[in-house]
C-alpha cells in the first residue's frame, strides 16, 4: 500500500493508505481527529474544511495521496496552550452554533476568510460561507460571531 | 469508490507516460469533478494520474498580448491574481463567482474545461474571448475545442498543459447563477479585441456556443443599445428542473446585455 507522509497541527505523521482513501478518513481512521466531520461526502456542506497548505479545502473531496507532504491543520489544531483560537472564542461568545455538527468547517473556513480579508463586511462573510452549510442556527450569529473575531483579531 | 494506482508525477513527460503505461488511466486535477464521480462509481479507472506535483502547470504569466495560465492554476488563483483583475477583469471575476471559495482552492481551469460541463463558467471565458488551449501535443482554438456535452477535441492521452487568453480592449461576464451551485443557468461573456467580437453563451445549451447575431450587432458599436432586440428561439435549449428552455432562452438576452454594460 503506498505511504502517506505529512505535518497534522504542526506534528509529522506518516501511514499506510489506499489510493482512493480521501484526506478526511485518513485524518479521522487513522489520526483519530474526529473533530473534522463529514456531512454530505459530496462537496457541498462544508463540515469537513481543514486548511492544506493554509488553503481551506474539502476533505472529503481531496485524497490523502494528494495532501503528501502538505502541511494540514484541523480544528484540534488551532488552540494555542490550552487557550481557544479567537475564532472559537468569538463562536462560544455569540453563540454561533446549535448542534454543532457543522462548527469545524465553519471555524476553518472563516480563518481561511481572515487570513485573505481581515476586515471582511456582512456581504463578504455570507457570500464566503457559500460553502458551509448550517441546519441549525440560521447563520445570524454565525456572521456575528465571525464580525467579532475579525475586529479582536485586527486587535 | 473503487481503489486505483495513484501516480504523483513531477513533469507533463512522466504524466503523459503514467497515463499511456495505465489500462484505463485518468488524470487528477483539483478533483472536484472527478472524486465526486468516482464515489458514485460512475468512473472506475485503473490509475488515477495526479497533476499536483507538476510545478510547469502552475501559474499565470504575461506573453506578448496574452495571460498565459497554466493548467493546474485554481479559479482562486485566477480570481486573486493582479495581472488577471488588471488586463481582463472580466475572467477574474468569472473565476471568483464559480461555486464556493472551497472549490475554489482546488478546482482548476485545466480541470473545468477538460470536464465541459454544459453549466460550467470557464467555457464561456475562452471562447468568448477567443483563447487558445495549449496542450502537450498542439495547441487547439477555443472555438474547436469544445465539441459537445462534456465532450472536447481532447485525445484521451492529451494533457492540457495552458490556457492562453489575449487581452481584450472589453469584455464583460453575466451569469444567472444556480442558487445553490454556482453554476450557471445562463451565462454570457462579451468581448471585443484581437480576437475580434464575440458573445459566448454557457448553460443555455449542451455545449457553450456563439451568438451570431449579437457579434454582427456589435461589431456596428459595442453597447447594450446595440443588441436591444437580439435573442435566441428556444429550440435545443436545455430544460430541466432549473429553468425551462424557453426561460432560459429569455435569460440569454438579459444576460448579454448585462456582459455587454458590464464590459463598459
Ligand atoms: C460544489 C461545487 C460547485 C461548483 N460550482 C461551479 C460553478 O459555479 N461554475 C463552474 O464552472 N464550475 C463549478 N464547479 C466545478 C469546478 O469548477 C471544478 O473545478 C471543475 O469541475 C473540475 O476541475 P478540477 O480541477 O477539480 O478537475 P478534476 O475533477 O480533477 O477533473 C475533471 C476532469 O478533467 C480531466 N482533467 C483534469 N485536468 C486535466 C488536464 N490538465 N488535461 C486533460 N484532462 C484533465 C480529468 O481527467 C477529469 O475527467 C463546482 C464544483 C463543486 C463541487
Ligand atoms: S462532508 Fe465534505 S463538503 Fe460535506
Ligand atoms: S449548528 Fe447545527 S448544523 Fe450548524
Amino acid at each position: 500500500m503506498p505511504t502517506v507522509s505529512m505535518t497534522v497541527n504542526g506534528r509529522a505523521v506518516t501511514g499506510e493508505v489506499e489510493g482512493r482513501t480521501l484526506l478526511v478518513e485518513f485524518l479521522r481512521e487513522q489520526l483519530s481527529l474526529t473533530g473534522t466531520h463529514v456531512g454530505c461526502d459530496t462537496s457541498q456542506c462544508g463540515a469537513c474544511v481543514v486548511h492544506v497548505n493554509g488553503e481551506s479545502v474539502k476533505s472529503c473531496s481531496m485524497l490523502a495521496l494528494q495532501a503528501d507532504g502538505a502541511g494540514v491543520t484541523t480544528i484540534e489544531g488551532i488552540a494555542q496552550n490550552g487557550e481557544l483560537h479567537p475564532m472559537q472564542e468569538a463562536f462560544r461568545e455569540h453563540h454561533g452554533l446549535q448542534c454543532g455538527f457543522c462548527t469545524p468547517g465553519m471555524v476553518m473556513s472563516a480563518i481561511d476568510l481572515l487570513n485573505k480579508n481581515p476586515s471582511p463586511d456582512e456581504g463578504e462573510i455570507r457570500e464566503w460561507l457559500e460553502g458551509n452549510i448550517c441546519r441549525c442556527t440560521g447563520y445570524h450569529n454565525i456572521v456575528k460571531a465571525i464580525q467579532s473575531a475579525a475586529a479582536n483579531m485586527r486587535g | 469508490m473503487y481503489n486505483f494506482n495513484h501516480h504523483r508525477p513531477g513533469s507533463v513527460d512522466e504524466a503523459a507516460a503514467a497515463l499511456s503505461g495505465a489500462d484505463d488511466g485518468k488524470l487528477l486535477a483539483g478533483g472536484m469533478t472527478l472524486i465526486a464521480t468516482l464515489k458514485q462509481r460512475l468512473a472506475s479507472p485503473s490509475d488515477l494520474v495526479d497533476l499536483g506535483a507538476i510545478a510547469d502547470l502552475k501559474g499565470i504569466r504575461e506573453d506578448g498580448g496574452a495571460i498565459v495560465i497554466g493548467a493546474m492554476t485554481t479559479h482562486a488563483t485566477v480570481a486573486g491574481d493582479a495581472s488577471v483583475k488588471a488586463k481582463i477583469p472580466a475572467l477574474a471575476a468569472l473565476a471568483d463567482g464559480i461555486g464556493d471559495a472551497q472549490v475554489r482552492n482546488c478546482g482548476t481551469i485545466g480541470g473545468s474545461i477538460a470536464n465541459n460541463d454544459p453549466a460550467a463558467d470557464y467555457p464561456a471565458a475562452l471562447v468568448g474571448l477567443g483563447a487558445t488551449v495549449h496542450t502537450n501535443k498542439r495547441e487547439i482554438a477555443a472555438d474547436d475545442f469544445f465539441t459537445g456535452m462534456f465532450e472536447t477535441a481532447l485525445a484521451d492521452d492529451e494533457i492540457i498543459t495552458a490556457v492562453a487568453f489575449p487581452v481584450p480592449e472589453k469584455a464583460g461576464y453575466q451569469k444567472f447563477a444556480n442558487p445553490a451551485s454556482r453554476y450557471a443557468i445562463v451565462g454570457v461573456m462579451a468581448s471585443s479585441g484581437p480576437a475580434g467580437v464575440r458573445v459566448a453563451v454557457t448553460g443555455a445549451g449542451p455545449c457553450v456556443f456563439r451568438l451570431a447575431d449579437a457579434e454582427a450587432a456589435l461589431g456596428g458599436g459595442f453597447s447594450a443599445d446595440a443588441v436591444t432586440n437580439v435573442g435566441v428561439a428556444a429550440d435545443g435549449l436545455n430544460s430541466d428542473l432549473h429553468a425551462s428552455a424557453e426561460y432560459r432562452a429569455h435569460l440569454v438576452g438579459v444576460m448579454l446585455r448585462r456582459a455587454v454594460a458590464a464590459a463598459g
